[in-house]
């Protein structure tokens, strides 16, 4: 296997508000290998954006904080580094792609200026030298006539375009970890499906890990090597994208599975998880899945069931699965 | 074919009425062209004229300013009986000729102005947009003191620092800066507030740009739209600011013409010879108006729903 890029133990994010301390992500591990696409699924609500959020340390402060856990990058605990160590981090080894293409850009500035500056940020090269980086990312995503589009404003291009001209600015430095929020949402189908064929092909070419987030188990399937389901800030099932789709463990996967429309069943009714998840500032005292769970044992109401391994990088917090 | 008419008829009629509203359209537009234009190019050939006459008044004034000759004192404009034509817009209580002044005092008024404007709008663009980007407790410190400057009447201070300092054109720029900025700041931090939401300034620091670098490049460009609107709109401020200022004697040195100190000299001939007060009048009301107008013309042409127009 090719190494280990990032590892995040245990991570535990809160956001202290005026009523009390919201756990969005309390207690997530996973890690990521060179070269692959790891996918974090959930809910809205569920605390993905904030684990993609902490681990390029941008959380909303002062009300969001990492109150504990371990972010480990290629070997260094990013959540020791100093204010500027970590922006000498983010953009060279860490990049992000944010959901929204039309406000992601900013308007006064061109293409070309846009992702000049991350260059230069980093690279410290000549201003030919620049240039020329600034083509070779935007060849990098695909961009026909690269040329003439770094003189265009962001209003000039279309939304796909743009995203586009985002994920040339995060890969303008060649990060070695690309977390993507979400980045297809925004487009409609057709633009979706080139856009993610784009992203496998940049991992291609770069070896770049990436960390997808989502809540389209269709992208997952498409996309994702290994996956992370997450419920309530917590991962509850990891496993291999294949080992998913096929032989889910977790209660909550196997419904989150049955939810997908899926055109080559006959059901007429679509299936749909019962109840709300629950509040994060007072959650439940055992499995927070327990209260919609149509399979739960008495144990999982009173405790928390652990993460265990049940072979072959596949690993469950469930207490059905002992 | 007997199934078909109404339809084909309804869609002539569909058809005539687009025609006539794109027509109908396309005059608006027209109109509001013209009346952008005339909005525009009228202030900003009446400021050109002052700056003009303000850089060349020693080549163009008739006379010089402060040059008294009481032979010839209180006449009247040369359109009035008993005006003179080398003193055009006659003289006052010692003969100094009124046009030749009123030159003169668009160098002050105007000088007055734009150093005004430029350091309360640095003042007050920095604490803004500092304010607006860090947020928290150095936001509510910065409000606080803005809310204060804005509460304080620029007058009093003004008196204030003229009894202190002695009346002089520093004295004026610096009692009317003091607390100019304030208005920007608020109106400047309102702008960061929203922008600082934008995805493009989380992307900013996705790629690992500092808070600085992040309000000097890409929060700042963002604000100087409303920032040139609310500067064009204070030009005429700070000249009645100016003016009334020297009005009270809290200004500019009266041996130095200053529009505001020429209107406060008539004020007591103003029944006799009001041509003292009048003119200078004249002149500070072209400016603020000429100023209020390019502002709202500057204003409609860079708010982006008119700009489609």
């Amino acid at each position: 296997m090719s190494k280990i890029i990032l590892q995040v133990e245990d991570l535990r994010t809160s956001f202290f508000t005026r009523k009390g301390e919201v756990k969005a992500v309390d207690g997530v591990s996973f890690h990521v290998h060179e070269g692959e696409t790891f996918g974090i699924v959930g809910e809205s609500g569920c605390g993905k954006t904030v684990t993609g959020l902490s681990i390029i340390r941008l959380l909303p402060e002062p009300a969001g904080r990492i109150v504990g856990g371990k972010i480990i990058l290629e070997g260094t605990n990013l959540l020791e580094l100093s204010k500027k160590e970590m922006r000498a981090i983010r953009g060279r080894m860490i990049s992000m792609i944010l959901q929204d293409p039309m406000t992601s850009l900013n308007p006064v500035y061109t293409i070309g200026d846009q992702i000049a500056e991350s260059v230069r940020l980093h690279q410290g090269l000549p201003e030919n030298g620049v240039e020329q980086e600034v083509i070779s990312a935007l060849r990098l995503v695909k961009i026909p006539s690269p040329e003439m589009i770094l003189r265009q404003h962001p209003f000039e291009l279309s939304g796909g375009m743009r995203q586009r001209v985002v994920g040339a600015i995060a890969m303008s430095c060649h990060p070695h970890l690309l977390i993507a929020d979400e980045p297809t949402t925004a487009l409609d189908a057709t633009i979706q499906a080139q856009y993610l064929a784009l992203f496998k092909e940049v991992q291609q070419k770069t070896n770049v890990a990436i960390i997808f987030i989502t809540h389209d188990f269709g992208v997952v399937a498409n996309m994702c090597h290994r996956v992370g389901v997450m419920y309530a800030g917590k991962i509850v099932e990891t496993a291999t994208t294949r080992k998913l789709f096929k032989a889910p463990k977790h209660p909550y996967t196997t419904a989150l599975i049955n939810s997908v429309p899926r055109l080559d069943r006959k059901d007429n009714r679509l299936y749909s998880i019962e109840g709300q998840p629950p509040s994060m500032m007072n959650l439940p005292p055992g499995c927070r899945f327990f209260p919609r769970c149509s399979v739960a044992l008495e144990v999982c109401g009173e405790q928390e069931p652990p993460e265990m391994e049940i072979g072959n990088g596949h690993s469950i917090s469930c207490w059905r699965v002992k | 074919m007997a199934g078909e008419s109404p339809v084909s008829e309804l869609q002539k009629k569909m058809d005539n009425t687009k025609v006539n509203t794109t027509a109908k359209v396309n005059g608006n537009i027209h109109r509001v062209r013209i009346t952008m234009q005339l909005t525009f190019i009228i202030p900003v050939v009446v400021l050109a004229l002052l700056v003009l006459v303000a850089i060349f008044a020693p080549l163009i004034a008739p006379h010089p300013p402060a040059k008294t000759s009481l032979p010839h004192r209180l006449l009247p404009p040369f359109f009035i009986d008993g005006g003179s034509p080398t003193y055009l817009l006659g003289t006052d209580r010692v003969g100094r000729d009124i046009l030749s002044r009123v030159f003169y005092g668009a160098r002050i008024s105007l000088s007055i102005s734009l150093i005004v404007i430029f350091i309360t709008s640095s003042i007050g663009t920095i604490l803004g947009i500092v304010a607006g980007y860090l947020g928290g407790r150095t936001d509510t410190v910065l409000m606080r003191v803005t809310d204060v400057s804005l509460a304080i009447p620029q007058i009093f201070i003004a008196l204030l620092l003229a009894v202190v300092l002695g009346p002089s054109f520093k004295t004026v720029v610096l009692a009317i800066s003091i607390l100019g900025w304030a208005p920007y700041s608020r109106l400047i931090r309102g702008e960061v507030l929203k922008l600082r939401e934008a995805d493009f300034i989380a992307q900013a620091r996705i790629i690992g740009s500092s808070s600085l670098r992040i309000m000097i490049k890409h929060i700042f460009p963002n604000v100087v739209n409303p920032l040139i609107v609310i500067a064009t709109m204070s030009v005429g401020l700070v000249i009645l600011m100016e003016s009334v200022l020297s009005y009270l004697g809290a200004g500019i040195p009266p041996t130095t013409p200053s529009w505001g100190s020429m209107v406060s000299d008539g004020k007591n001939l103003i029944d006799r010879a009001w041509w003292i007060s009048f003119f200078p009048g004249l002149a500070i009301g072209l400016v603020v108006l000429s100023g209020n107008f390019l502002g709202d013309w500057i204003r409609d042409k860079l708010d982006p729903r008119l700009r489609q127009l």
